[in-house]
């Protein structure tokens, strides 16, 4: 019921998102969002990613909000096209149905357990001595996954500071354009 | 504390209060990522967390004089190449990513082998790369031509 609650609580806030004319109203009803699948994925009994979307949340609108809105406060004063909404609302309800017969298909949350994850369970403990089964999992069984996000990370960090730094690094004999 | 750069007093104050104890919190996330719920990433998060608090507080020179955007960076790519060093060693056993240091007592915290090592490279790597980031897209200012 709760759950039921949060989502009705995210969707008005994404909506917000959208709709508001204040870049700083749509970040931090952004921001709200994140808070609400938090919260979510705390009462689905998954601390682990609880704590990293609480943290990448926070942190992603500090920086959202120190580098962009500072810089130039933006306020949205064009109108929407009527004939985009009209074919937003028309994909938007093929999908939902499409999506409805879908959702009746699939098992209810959580059960049955699958063949990997209950080998993981079982045997997680014994092989990896980790008893925080997550950590097994994306380190020891998914290892090669996690060296993917890992460099799909410094990849971004390290293009940001070669674009972004102050003074370009030229061989001497280069001359300036 | 007299310099103009930063906010004001009171969020100076708070900050010099609780800068250190998100930092320990950080330390403690990525160290217990084995036995706890957490890990290296959003420790690395947390710690990342705590130095842009210290440059939003007071001021780039007073987070530079703590961590550089060199030392970052050199953090950043250490921390990478100690995870990727430990998925290659792994090739000394045969298999990649094989786990090949010894299991240890479940629930005890050198525990699990290679993954405590796996999280403190992630949790650098994360931490520090998080920082630069900020720092490139904030305290980097965009020089025109003819300024």
């Amino acid at each position: 019921m709760l759950l039921i609650i949060l989502l009705i609580f995210m969707i008005a806030g994404s909506i917000i998102a959208l709709e508001t004319k204040n870049l700083l109203s749509a970040v931090i009803a952004a921001g709200a969002v994140g808070a609400g699948v938090c919260i979510c994925f705390l009462m689905l009994g998954a601390p682990d990613i609880a704590i990293t979307q609480m943290a990448v949340e926070t942190l992603s609108l500090v920086i959202l909000i120190r580098a962009t809105i500072s810089r130039d406060l933006t306020h949205i004063t064009a109108q929407r096209e009527a004939g985009g909404l009209v074919a937003v609302g028309v994909f938007m309800a093929v999908f939902v149905l499409f999506s409805t017969f879908a959702l009746m298909e699939i098992p209810p949350f959580g059960k049955p357990l699958m063949t990997v994850s209950s080998y993981y369970v079982q045997n997680g403990l014994a092989q990896t001595g980790a008893s925080n089964i997550i950590s097994a999992i994306i380190l020891d069984y998914r290892g090669y996954d996690t060296l993917g996000e890992a460099t799909i990370l410094f990849v971004a960090v390290a293009g940001a500071i070669v674009l972004l730094r102050k003074k370009g690094r030229k061989k001497a004999e280069e001359k300036d354009e | 504390m007299n310099d103009r750069s930063g906010m004001t007093v009171i969020v100076k104050t708070v900050v010099r209060i609780s800068a250190s104890l998100i930092l320990l919190y950080g330390a403690y996330i990525v160290a217990y990522g084995q036995l706890t719920p957490g890990g290296g990433f959003p420790g690395g998060v947390i710690l990342g967390g705590a130095f842009i608090l210290l440059c939003l507080a007071f001021g780039k020179e007073t987070a530079f004089r703590k961590l550089s955007v060199n030392a970052a960076s050199v953090l950043d790519s250490a921390g990478a190449l100690i995870f990727l060093g430990i998925a290659l060693s792994g090739y000394a056993w045969g298999v990649f990513f094989l786990n090949f240091l010894n299991k240890g007592i479940p629930f005890h915290l050198w525990t699990a082998g290679i993954i405590p090592l796996c999280n403190i490279g992630i949790g650098l790597k994360v931490g520090a790369g998080l920082f630069g980031a900020f720092i490139a897209l904030t305290a980097f200012r965009v020089v025109k031509k003819g300024d």
